[in-house]
């Protein structure tokens, strides 16, 4: 027998890894009420998401998914796809990265990028929902812009981050993961994390983006 | 489940061959200083020049030509370094010559000196490859220039295992008047290697890729070429590459060199069959697929190969829990969001660049490892197609 030596990830990564949950099968008729995708092939990861909605609650009662990722990608789309089986739809299109990290236990450093792709296509599901049945007003009115192409953080993510407390680069990178990968945003992230203060909060608080001395 | 795991990564690193460590056991208890006098010292000394001449006969070189360094990375380092070195006496001994010309499939350690020579002042040139890996020569031409000090030209790529026509490549730099490199870690003890029929003036090689211990390389320098050590201090390795010598590490080189000269032949034909039962059983069992590197031109070892629709890391973890150790072109493995730059180069798509693997064979495997191979690749590419998003099989 094989000696397995302690796999790269955690053991509920594995397990979600060697037996994914939800993957929509090739023959399946699954009937979605909405359907996202996201990522790009050339950063090596995309990402299917597909909801149905019980339209009296308001809750996700089935979801299905397919990516072309790696296995951060594949394991954490699963946990995912277990989460939000039952969830209402507000709480569904709040479920950050960290959330499904938690779930996991962990991921390496490197490895967050891939993970937040499966909530990206969520979130981008659950718009769909919301624009194919009137609701358009439930979408984040506001075009998005990614900011962090490496971890696909966009402005929005930024504002939101900044209205739940972040107020250094650090905190934001801490809370977002941007500018964790190549560090080419972060000025543009500083200029719109200041701007997003001033907006909320006035323009009185000193923006750190230097690590105190000690 | 196989019994043993199947290791196929013999171009990241090799097991030691039993002899070399047996010879590393024997070595353990010597102790002894090689630069002092007495007999502990001498006899460690003697080991040394032992293995010097065994690696400096296998590859056509005398001893003195030959530098024992802490690893191959460090000789690459050290022979642009030296190359580019801003000294008077440096320069004037390249004639005033301060470009350097490379490819852009060499090993992160020449990529990265030549970055930081570049923004050290040194011209950088990269030379194009094409889709099997195989250097551009009329683009070498095109670069050659009398302000060209160094042309280095790794010999077999690691990555898709192609080999470059090094005497034609050194018969035009020496033309142009420039000295050549190449680094061979990937070539040396795989297939024959003759320094002098070759004309090259640097050749990097190193222990662990051919069943040595990690750790300890060479650098090959011709007679009468202009070398500045990178590490100064005492006079080891003649004064060019300063430190107490790893006794035990090069003890362990000229044994895996040893080796090499008794299994080098044998193996080669055993690999290359092994690699084409690959090959025709994944193009067999797998649609969709396509092979990387040159068709006849490479490694007898190295097989890099790439799954539409299916991304590299996956497939190495999938293969990882079936018991076979592959690697992988893929971004996802690196750290970065780049899929490989050698891929890249030979103008691979990014999607079959993400969704590569390279099987590299070695001297511990077996028919019936490379027919289980064949067997789990089929099933881990049919599972992974299965959720893929961009596969349309």
């Amino acid at each position: 027998m094989v000696t397995q030596f302690e796999w790269l990830y955690s053991e509920i990564v594995k397990d979600h890894f060697m037996n994914p949950r939800n993957v929509l099968q090739e023959d399946e008729k699954f009937e979605a009420d909405g359907e996202g995708l996201t990522g790009n092939i050339k950063c090596g990861d995309e990402m299917l998401f597909l909801i149905k909605v019980d339209k009296e609650k308001n809750i996700i009662s089935d979801c299905r998914w397919k990516t072309y990722g790696c296995a951060s990608a594949i394991a954490s789309t699963s946990a995912l796809s277990e989460m939000v089986i039952g969830m209402s739809l507000d709480d569904a299109y709040r479920i950050s990265p960290r959330d499904v990290e938690k779930r996991l236990g962990s991921l390496p450093e490197h490895k967050i990028h891939c993970s937040v792709l499966g909530d990206k296509a969520l979130r981008a599901a659950i718009d769909d929902y919301y624009r194919k049945n009137g609701m358009t007003n439930k979408i984040t009115k506001k075009e998005a812009h990614i900011i962090c192409e490496c971890m696909n953080v966009t402005d929005q993510e930024i504002e939101n981050a900044v209205l739940e407390g972040a107020r250094s680069y650090y905190e934001l990178q801490e809370m977002t993961k941007l500018g964790t990968v190549c560090g080419k945003c972060k000025e543009k992230a500083t200029e719109l994390l200041k701007k997003y203060i001033d907006e909320h909060f006035g323009g009185d608080i000193k923006i750190i983006t230097n690590l105190p001395e000690n | 489940m196989p019994e043993r795991y199947i290791y196929l990564d013999h171009n990241a690193t090799t097991p030691l061959h039993p002899e070399v460590k047996k010879a590393l056991l024997e070595m353990m208890d010597n102790y002894g200083n090689p630069s002092s006098l007495h007999q502990m010292g001498r006899l460690a000394h003697h080991k040394i020049e032992e293995a010097r001449a065994t690696i400096a006969r296998f590859i056509g070189a005398e001893p003195d030509e030959i530098i024992f360094m802490g690893s191959g990375s460090e000789a690459n380092n050290s022979v642009l370094n030296s190359l580019a070195c801003s000294s008077q006496v440096c320069r004037m001994e390249r004639k005033l010559r301060d470009a350097i010309i490379t490819t852009t499939i060499e090993h992160p350690c020449i990529i990265e000196s030549s970055k930081c020579l570049h923004e050290r002042g040194t011209k950088v040139h990269y030379l194009r490859v094409d889709e099997t890996g195989k250097v551009d020569l009329n683009h070498l031409k095109e670069l050659l220039n009398p302000n060209v000090a160094l042309v280095s030209v790794m010999y077999a790529n690691n990555e898709i295992g192609t080999l470059q026509d090094i005497k034609t490549i050194s018969t035009m730099v020496h033309a142009a008047g420039a000295f050549f490199h190449t680094d061979a870690v990937q070539a040396v003890g795989k297939i024959p290697i003759n320094v002098k029929e070759l004309d090259i003036d640097f050749m990097t090689l190193s222990a662990h890729k051919i069943y040595g211990p990690k750790g300890i390389g060479a650098l090959y320098v011709k007679r009468g070429t202009p070398f500045c050590p990178m590490i100064r201090g005492g006079h080891q390795e003649r004064g060019r590459r300063a430190g107490t010598e790893n006794t035990l590490g090069i003890v362990g080189f000229g044994k895996a060199v040893e080796m090499r000269a008794i299994e080098m032949e044998a193996e080669y034909q055993r690999l290359l069959h092994f690699k084409n039962i690959l090959k025709t059983g994944i193009a067999q069992q797998i649609p969709d697929v396509k092979f990387n590197g040159h068709p006849t031109d490479a490694l007898p070892g190295t097989l890099n190969v790439s799954f539409a629709g299916a991304e590299g890391e996956s497939i190495l973890l999938y293969l990882d829990l079936e018991g076979i150790g592959v690697s992988t072109g893929s971004a996802c493995a690196s750290g970065s969001l780049d899929p490989s730059h050698v891929l890249l180069a030979t103008g691979l798509g990014a999607e079959l660049a993400h969704g590569s693997i390279r099987i590299s064979m070695g001297r511990e495997n077996t028919l019936e490892d490379i027919e289980y191979t064949i067997a789990a690749l089929e099933r881990v590419i049919k599972k992974i197609r299965k959720m893929s998003t961009v596969y349309k099989g």
